[in-house]
């Protein structure tokens, strides 16, 4: 059997506060394949965003194993396996976009004409050419998110960690970029692991839709799409797609209720 | 659309500004008008009383047409080599100044870093920094004077660059402070994900995050050197510069070349402060700032 890309096992995280211990994480089991795209959904609470930043390594679990590509998510991160997007594009206002994108680049050492072609490409993959020279208040919220995509893409890791990228667009906006993520997923074969609280994105966009509740943060159901790879928008309204949409629908109440 | 709106208001209120202080001129010098009037034994109308008002030679407030005419006298008609010249004596306190500010915004922007990076330097720094502006600068700079002198500096310049330094440098220190620690968490966790170190994260983030505190804080601590340029003049029996001659004026019972060298040193601070934004514009541009 092929040992997975991101593996979780037993992990607990308990974050002290003022009124005594919260637990953000009990007991996540989780195995990620590579070239899996997974969605992580759940009301906000559950821990779904405190998942991902253990997979990278910004939070320390309490108890449990995890492991990315083998290591230890901190050993991962310094080895530069993953590309973090975040809920804000926080693209840097005094550089251009060529420059936002080329920013970890500069930080790993990468050489200027090996900067130069990767900025080209990545700006291709999210459809930016012609942008590198534009400043980020120049261009629309969704082409920074795109920016900050090809920003996570740059270094070329096989791991893209997306916390709820689009959280903050409009919903048209949001269909197109999520049509250009699946594009891109096919493209690059890269293991995504992707947070969000809308069912249909989730639903639209994964091979394992992995749902969550709160109090304490657990996972309460996985659910493996049978939906193909290839997935126009009008996807949505197959039989097959409304189906997961309503298991997962179910998974979340069962989990507010218990 | 903008003389009304920017340029009206300013002069409304220098009409104002004029107007009271040609009152003020003859209500306070018509007491000597008086006083000689009486002593001759002689009743001069409202008009010899106001026109004279205007032309005596100390009076107690020199009307505006007066100090003109002196700034004139002692800018362009001088030769730039006098030491009578305000632009020889303005050069003097230009140069206080602008070491003193470099001085200051190197003081500052140390201080703000160590402050930043280290827990130790918060915690240690802080408080004596803040301490420092507390304590009266007349009353420091005799003990810079001496303290400098005493260790071999030759010239009145370094003392004085000292004074204002001091109070230069803090305004860029807090803003400094404020800068450096502006990133977010999300900011400083992209840097993380990249594997980056602290020398990363301060020179690619945090000191560009920076940089429109510092120009801010520019502005105000030009003015504060330039103060303390004045006030290092004044308190260092110092000969030279435009607190200098303040004094002079002052204590020759020279009213005309005290509010001549007062007007001189306003001036002068006017074109400092639009000199650093003028920069400062330039600056913004070139990190790619939105055109206001």
């Amino acid at each position: 059997m092929k040992k997975p890309v991101i593996d979780v096992s037993g992990v607990d995280l308990t974050f002290p506060t003022n009124d005594g211990a919260v637990q953000a994480l009990k007991n996540v089991d989780l195995q990620i394949n590579k070239g899996d795209f997974v969605s992580f959904i759940g009301p906000s609470g559950c821990g779904k965003t405190t998942l991902l930043r253990c997979i990278a390594g910004l939070e320390t679990p309490t108890d449990g194993q995890l492991t990315v590509n083998g290591l230890t998510p901190t050993e991962a991160r310094k080895a530069r396996s993953y590309g973090y997007v975040f809920q804000a594009a926080g693209l840097y206002p005094w550089r251009t976009i060529g420059g936002n994108v080329k920013l970890p680049l500069e930080i790993m050492r990468f050489s200027k004409e090996e900067q130069a072609k990767r900025v080209r490409k990545v700006l291709e993959l999210v459809d930016l050419e012609g942008f590198e020279k534009k400043y980020p208040w120049q261009l629309s919220g969704g082409m920074q998110q795109r920016a900050s995509i090809a920003r996570a893409l740059a270094f070329d890791a096989d791991i893209l960690l997306m916390d709820e990228p689009f959280g903050a667009l409009d919903e048209i906006v949001r269909d197109h970029l999520n049509e250009q993520v699946l594009k891109l997923w096919a493209r690059t074969e890269k293991t995504i692991a992707f947070v969000t609280h809308s069912i249909p994105e989730a639903v639209y966009l994964s091979t394992k839709i992995v749902v969550m509740s709160p109090r304490p943060g657990r996972i309460t159901d996985i659910i493996e799409s049978p939906l193909p790879k290839e997935r126009p928008l009008e996807i949505r309204d197959s039989p097959e797609f409304i189906e997961i949409a309503h298991r997962v629908r179910d998974g979340l109440r069962a989990g507010h209720e218990g | 659309m903008t003389f009304r709106r920017s340029i009206l208001p300013i002069l409304t209120v220098v009409v104002a500004l004029v107007v009271i202080w040609y009152g003020a001129a003859i209500k306070m010098n018509s007491t000597w008008t008086f006083d000689q009037a009486a002593r001759a034994g002689t009743s001069p109308s409202l008009s010899e009383v106001i026109g004279d008002t205007m032309q005596q030679s100390r009076p107690l407030l020199p009307v505006p047409h007066q100090v003109v005419s002196e700034l004139w006298k002692t800018t362009v008609e001088k030769k730039i080599t006098s030491k009578r010249s305000l632009v020889y004596q303005g050069f003097i306190t230009l140069k206080t100044t602008l070491w003193g500010f470099a001085l200051g915004i190197v003081i500052g922007v140390g201080l703000a870093a160590i402050i930043v990076l280290s827990r130790i330097g918060r915690l240690s720094l802080m408080p004596w920094a803040i301490i420092s502006q507390t304590i009266p600068i007349v009353a420091l700079a005799p003990i810079i004077v001496i303290l400098s002198n005493a260790a071999g500096a030759g010239t009145l310049l370094v003392p004085k660059a000292i004074i204002a330094a001091y109070l230069s440098f803090f305004p860029v220190m807090v803003s400094m402070v404020k800068g450096l620690s502006s990133p977010d968490h999300m900011q400083l966790d992209l840097l993380r994900t990249y594997g980056a170190g602290p020398r990363a994260v301060f020179w690619k983030l945090r000191v560009p995050a920076s940089m429109p505190y510092f120009f801010a804080s520019l502005k105000v601590s030009v003015a504060a050197a330039f103060v303390g340029a004045v006030v290092g003049e004044l308190s260092t029996s110092a000969i030279a510069g435009l607190g200098a001659r303040m004094l002079i004026g002052s204590q020759f019972g020279e009213p005309m070349i005290m509010w001549a060298a007062l007007f001189a040193a306003a001036i002068l601070a006017g074109l400092l402060i639009v000199t650093i934004g003028g920069l400062e514009q330039i600056l913004r541009r070139a990190m790619g700032g939105r055109p206001v």
